[in-house]
C-alpha cells in the first residue's frame, strides 16, 4: 500500500494514502481505519481519517513503555516504524459492502428557505433541484467541522451553488445544505455560510450511543423526499 | 458541596479532554491548561483524569458548604479567602462556610481549581469535560451559573492525611496554605513578548521565504476574538506561495493555521477535529500552558525549534510530573 507518514506536533502523526479526493484513496484510507478500529493498539489514543489521510494520536509515554524501553530512539521513530509494520499487512482494495443509509429529507418551505435560490441560480424549478438531489450515488468521505457533520462526495454540479455572502448565525438541526460542489447535513446547531435546501428530522448525532455519529466515512448515503406531514410525524414519534 | 455564588465570565469543569470520538466529529474539549490540572488535582491527591474548575479572566465567587482540601494552578487571578489572599500551587485547607473569590487577573489567563476527590459530574463519551457548544458533558453540558450546587466524590486516603495535618495548623482559621509548593519547572514563566516554542508545520514549505521568517521572528497579538476554541493572532500577514484549495485534514492540540487573511490561528482546547488551513507551525506539547495563559492584547513571539527537542521537552516534563506525584505519594503515605 503506498503512503507516506509526516509528524502532526510531537504526539500524533499523519499518514497520507493519497493527494486527491478520489474513491481509490479513500479506499486506503478506509482500509486503514478498518484495521485501527478491529486491532487497537495500546500506545494509540485515538484515530482521525479525512478524505487522504488518516491521523494517529499517540501517547508518547506509552510507545516507549510497549515498543522501546531498552532503546534510546524518541517516540516518533518508534511509531513510524511500528505503523509500517502494521500497514504492510493490509490488502488494497479488499473492503466490505458499504453501508446504505436512508436520509429522509423534507424540501422547501420554511426548512428549507435557500431552495428557491439553488433553483434560480442553475435556472432549474426547486421540483428539478429536488430530483436531482435524490438521485444521487452519495460516499461519505470524511465527518468532521461538527459532531457527526458528514462530508459527502458524489453530488451533481447541476445544484452546485456558491455559499450565502452573509453565513447565517444559527441553523437548525437537521438542515441540509449545499456549499458549492458538495452537500451536507449539519447535526447540531451551529453558525454557518451553506444554501438550506431542507430539512432531516433524522438525529445525526446521537451524543448518548456507543457510535455517537449516525454516518461514518465509507457510508452510502440516499436521500429520500419527504412529506412536511411525514416530518411532524417522525419528529413526533422521536418522543 | 460547592456554591457558586457569582459565576464569573467562562467558569467550566474540565478534564484532560474527551478522547477517542474526534473520529466522529466531537471535539476534545478538556482544560486549556493541561499541566496546571494536572498538578492541582495532584495537590489534592486526585488522579490526574479528575476535572477540575476552570475560571477564565474574571473567576467566581463560591462557597464551601464543607470542610473542603483545595488547590489553585495556572494564572494569577487574584485569589482570596474572606478578602486574605490565596497562594497558588499548593495544597489549602478551607474551612466551611469560607468564600473564596477573584479580582483582577494579573498574571496569566485562566486557573484551575481542584477540591479533593473531584467534582461528582456524570461521564460523557469517557470524560467529564464541558462541551459548551454542544450541550454536554460537566455540569449539565453548560458554564457554571449563579446558585448552582456542585457536589464532590469522597477524597482519597492522601487528601485525607494533607488536610488532617493542615487542619491540625489551622487554629480555627478560615483557610490555611501548605508551607511548601511545586517546583518552578511547572509554573509558567509570563514575559512581555511570551516566546512559546513551535516547531515547523506540515505545510510550512508552501508558505513565502518571507512569511516562513516572519512566523518565527516577527511579533503577534493575540486578538480579541480569542477563546477555548482559538487564539486569533494578529501580525505581518503570512502567505502561501500559491493560492488553491488545500485538503481537509486533522488538526491536533496547538496547530498554528493560516486561512486567506494571513493572520494565524492556534488551535486550543475546543478546536474543530479537521481544517483546511495550511499548518504553518505546531506549538511544543511543553508550551501549550504558556499559549494558553496569554490574554487577549498581549504578544507571542514563536521560536523554532526541532521536532526532537519538543520530544525531548515533553519526556523531561512527564518524568518531573511522574517524580512530584511520588513525592506527594511518600509525604502522605
Amino acid at each position: 500500500m503506498n503512503y507516506k507518514i509526516y509528524p502532526l506536533g510531537d504526539q500524533a502523526v499523519i499518514i497520507e494514502f493519497g493527494q486527491t479526493i478520489d474513491e481509490d484513496t479513500h479506499e486506503r484510507v478506509k482500509s486503514a481505519t478498518n484495521y485501527f478500529e478491529d486491532n487497537p493498539i495500546e500506545w494509540m489514543t485515538e484515530y482521525i481519517p479525512a478524505f487522504t489521510t488518516v491521523a494517529v494520536f499517540y501517547d508518547p509515554l506509552k510507545v516507549i513503555e510497549y515498543l522501546g524501553e531498552t532503546d534510546s530512539r524518541l517516540p516518533y521513530e518508534m511509531v513510524v516504524e511500528e505503523l509500517d509494520r502494521k500497514l504492510a499487512t493490509l490488502k488494497e482494495g479488499v473492503s466490505e459492502q458499504a453501508r446504505v443509509i436512508e436520509i429522509p429529507v423534507c424540501y422547501g418551505g420554511e426548512l428549507g428557505p435557500d431552495l428557491s435560490c439553488v433553483a434560480e441560480h442553475n435556472g432549474l424549478t426547486e421540483k428539478q433541484v429536488i430530483e436531482h438531489h435524490t438521485k444521487g450515488d452519495y460516499l461519505v468521505y470524511m465527518i468532521g467541522f461538527a459532531p457527526g457533520f458528514p462530508y459527502i462526495g458524489g453530488m451533481t454540479e447541476k445544484i452546485a451553488t456558491p455559499r450565502k455572502e452573509e453565513p447565517r448565525l444559527k441553523i437548525p438541526a437537521g438542515s441540509v445544505g449545499i456549499a458549492g460542489g458538495q452537500t451536507g447535513v449539519y447535526p447540531i446547531e451551529t453558525p454557518g455560510g451553506w444554501q438550506l435546501i431542507g430539512r432531516t428530522p433524522l438525529p445525526l448525532f446521537r451524543p448518548e450511543q456507543t457510535n455517537p455519529s449516525l454516518l461514518q466515512a465509507g457510508d452510502k448515503v440516499v436521500f429520500k423526499a419527504i412529506t412536511r406531514q411525514e416530518y411532524d410525524d417522525y419528529k413526533e414519534g422521536e418522543v | 458541596m460547592i456554591k457558586v455564588l457569582k459565576p464569573g465570565l467562562l467558569t467550566s469543569l474540565q478534564d484532560l479532554g474527551r478522547t477517542g470520538f474526534q473520529k466522529h466529529g466531537v471535539i476534545a474539549s478538556g482544560v486549556m491548561d493541561p499541566v496546571a490540572h494536572r498538578i492541582a488535582n495532584l495537590l489534592v491527591g486526585n488522579q490526574k483524569d479528575v476535572p477540575t474548575m476552570e475560571m477564565t479572566l474574571s473567576g467566581p465567587a463560591l462557597r464551601f458548604e464543607s470542610d473542603t482540601l483545595i488547590s489553585l494552578c495556572g494564572g494569577d487571578l487574584s485569589a482570596s479567602i474572606d478578602d486574605a489572599p490565596v497562594k497558588l500551587w499548593r495544597p489549602v485547607f478551607v474551612k466551611k462556610g469560607s468564600v473564596l473569590r477573584f479580582g483582577q487577573a494579573k498574571e496569566g489567563c485562566r486557573v484551575n481549581l481542584a477540591v479533593a476527590g473531584g467534582f461528582d459530574v456524570p461521564d460523557v463519551m469517557g470524560s467529564k469535560s464541558t462541551y459548551l457548544r454542544a450541550g454536554l458533558g460537566g455540569f449539565h453540558g453548560r458554564a457554571l451559573q449563579e446558585n448552582d450546587e456542585l457536589r464532590t466524590e469522597e477524597a482519597s486516603s492522601v487528601a485525607k492525611k494533607i488536610m488532617a495535618s493542615l487542619k491540625d495548623k489551622s487554629d480555627g482559621r478560615n483557610f490555611i496554605s501548605m508551607d511548601w509548593y511545586v517546583a518552578s519547572e511547572f509554573i509558567p514563566a509570563f514575559q512581555e513578548e511570551q516566546p512559546v516554542r513551535a516547531i515547523k508545520g506540515r505545510q510550512y514549505n508552501l508558505f513565502k521565504r518571507e512569511s516562513r521568517e516572519a512566523f518565527f521572528h516577527e511579533v503577534f497579538k493575540v486578538g480579541s476574538k480569542s477563546d477555548r476554541m482559538g487564539y486569533r493572532l494578529e501580525g505581518p500577514g503570512l502567505y502561501i506561495k500559491k493560492e488553491g484549495d488545500m485538503i481537509s485534514e486533522a488538526v491536533a492540540l496547538g496547530t498554528i493555521q493560516v486561512p486567506s487573511n494571513g493572520q494565524p490561528i492556534t488551535l486550543l482546547a475546543d478546536r474543530q477535529t479537521t481544517g483546511g488551513y495550511p499548518k504553518i507551525g505546531q506549538i511544543a506539547s511543553v508550551d501549550i500552558p504558556l499559549m494558553a495563559q496569554l490574554k487577549p492584547g498581549e504578544k507571542v513571539r514563536f521560536e523554532e525549534i526541532s521536532h526532537d527537542k519538543a520530544q525531548q521537552l515533553y519526556l523531561e516534563r512527564e518524568r518531573s510530573i511522574q517524580q512530584l506525584a511520588q513525592g506527594i505519594r511518600l509525604k502522605f503515605n
